[in-house]
């Protein structure tokens, strides 16, 4: 556990003096406010306009859930940014070491591969919960001002679903971070498998095993306030399997030439 | 305190470390010395528990490489040849997180870095940001990062490289200094360093163990001239008389052999003179039957000589890792 932490400690520490991490949460929160302002624009006036249209026809005005809608899109639109931004948070967590040669003073460190792996892993996790923290004003700006307030459970199943999606991206991240000594090729390769496993259900043609595995959409139901065991399963299985697949990786450096 | 056995590790089909057995005992620094390519970052590696050998046994205070490696790591302090530093933290911040992860006790830990940077000398730079300091500078964070954690056991994998004469010959007081309480395998190419830091030299070429003796005996071997081993049928006294009225010779060393009553003789001359014709004459000429004449420890002068050669260009030579480096 004190290992962990020791190199817990040591990933957060660096991505604050880098101004990588400065510069992923300054410009993710920029965007993701200006994709809530216009969210919230867009659905208000939808909803005048269909009170304007059922008074125009002396209806009975149709029910309309702003705050739901808006909490919809807005968890849609962070859960595909996401897939640009964490490449960029988990680019150099080995390749850097592995270029740098500090790979070497943490194998021959008193450490398990699995506390480094694990260190690494829940450090970069960290980060994006700092990332994603301030977003938590837009709801609160939304609860404070909607009448009827919506559940709130809602809300915390949006972000248990966007924090269990940002934590399978970070776990495949990682490994692939781990197969290279380049930040730029581990970025670029990260962003590709993302965008393979987000849109493999585009040709499935009704192929469940295909729509089963994209990334996306077993993160939909999430906002809605759906929590499926289903999906539960397939991210706990995928960051199992990404870690797995780091520490295989991690191990692998031990019996390859250097 | 280090027993090395029968190591071997392969690359592939390229045979790195080819069953290399050596011994250090406590409070020895032992010189690791060969050429570039010569396997000696392959075997501190293993030491070090960075990979495992492909087979043979390497034990460290008694703890397996393999088995017991945690246990290994933790008596341990080792600098690899690039030092593995984190160039946006502080030296001291560096050094902290170094004791952390050898499992310093945070009741030791200010006082073990304070230590370690005091003993390199870096403790002037200790908030300056690793990335600002100079390759000189670097390489002492990077001896303080070994010694941090006061480990048994030091591995250097060449300390000296690429820093200026003045610090040379600091780091290497230093690695002096700390002889006794720690046991040290420092590994060079360069032959004098190893006559003036160690208590003992392993020299080792193309993943094979050449020599192992203290650097005093192998210049005098060196410098003793040329070897030539014989086997005759002869009479020991007869034969030492005999061999003794040659001109150049200086001492000759008689053995019985244990098959028939052959003699097993070692003559050394003095350097420059090739006696090997001269001693065949005179042995077939005194009634004697010759059955083998050859030349001893060539290989070994061979590689004295790649050593020796290196050095006089070493200012040129020290400057290649770090143009290898800007290449990547």
């Amino acid at each position: 556990m004190k290992n962990i932490w020791a190199i817990y400690r040591k990933e957060v520490g660096l991505y604050f003096v880098s101004p990588i991490a400065y510069a992923v949460i300054g410009i993710f929160l920029i965007l993701a406010g200006f994709f809530f302002s216009r969210i919230l624009d867009f659905f208000i006036q939808q909803s005048f306009m269909l009170m304007m249209r059922a008074s125009q026809f002396g209806m009975p005005p149709q029910e309309f859930d702003v705050p739901g809608q808006v909490m919809q899109s807005f968890f849609g639109v962070v859960s595909t940014m996401i897939l640009f931004f964490i490449p960029m948070l988990t680019m150099g967590s080995y390749a850097e070491e592995k270029k740098r040669g500090t790979m070497e003073l943490l194998m021959t460190s008193p450490l398990t591969d699995s506390q480094i792996v694990w260190g690494k892993f829940l450090a970069t996790l960290t980060l994006f919960i700092i990332m994603l923290a301030p977003t938590l004003l837009y709801i609160v700006a939304l609860y404070r001002y909607s009448d009827p307030r919506p559940p709130l459970a809602v809300a915390a199943s949006g972000y248990l679903g966007v924090l269990l999606l940002g934590a399978t991206l970070i776990a495949v991240g990682h490994f692939i971070s781990s197969l290279t000594e380049s930040q730029v090729v581990a970025a670029f390769l990260t962003f590709g498998a993302f965008l393979i496993l987000w849109v493999i259900d585009a040709g499935s043609r009704g192929s469940q095993v295909l729509e089963y595995l994209s990334i996306l959409r077993q993160f939909e139901n999430f906002p809605k306030g759906i929590i499926d065991t289903k999906s539960l399963v397939f991210y706990a299985s995928f960051i199992v399997l990404g870690v797995f697949l780091t520490l295989r990786s991690v191990d692998s450096l031990r019996w390859r030439s250097a | 305190m280090i027993e090395v056995q029968n190591l071997t590790k392969d690359y592939g089909h390229i045979r790195a470390v080819d069953n290399i057995s050596f011994d250090v005992k406590k409070g020895e620094i032992l010189g690791f010395l060969g050429p570039n390519g010569a396997g000696k970052t392959t075997t501190m590696r293993i030491i070090t528990c960075f990979m495992p050998p492909t087979s043979g046994t390497v034990k460290v205070a008694g703890f397996d490489v393999l088995d017991e490696s945690i246990e290994v790591r933790r008596r341990i302090g080792y600098l690899p040849e690039n030092p593995p530093l984190y160039p946006e933290m502080t030296v001291e911040g560096y050094l902290d997180f170094v004791a952390r992860i050898k499992n310093v006790p945070s009741r030791q830990r200010r006082e073990l870095v304070h230590r370690a940077m005091e003993m390199c000398r870096v403790e002037d730079h200790r908030h300056m940001l690793i990335r600002k300091l100079s390759r000189g500078y670097r390489q002492r964070v990077g001896l303080a990062q070994a010694l941090v954690h006061n480990p048994e056991v030091i591995i250097l994998d060449e300390p000296t490289v690429g820093l200026d004469p003045k610090q040379i010959i600091e780091v290497r007081r230093l690695i002096k200094s700390l002889a006794g309480e720690h046991t040290i395998i420092l590994s060079t190419h360069i032959l004098p360093e190893v006559s003036m830091t160690c208590d003992r030299v392993v020299i080792i070429n193309e993943g094979r163990l050449v020599a192992e003796d203290t650097p005093e005996n192998l210049t005098i071997q060196l410098k003793g001239g040329e070897m030539v081993h014989l086997e005759v049928k002869a009479e020991a006294e007869a034969l030492q008389q005999i061999l003794c009225g040659i001109d150049h010779v200086r001492h000759i060393e008689i053995k019985p052999l244990d098959s028939a009553d052959r003699l097993s003789v070692t003559v050394e001359s003095e350097r420059g003179h090739d006696l090997r014709s001269l001693l065949a004459a005179t042995i077939v000429q005194n009634g004697y039957e010759l059955y083998e004449l050859r030349p001893v420890s060539l290989s070994l002068e061979d590689i004295f000589l790649k050593l020796t050669t290196e050095e006089e260009t070493s200012p040129v030579a020290s400057d290649q890792p770090q143009q290898e480096e800007a290449r990547r």
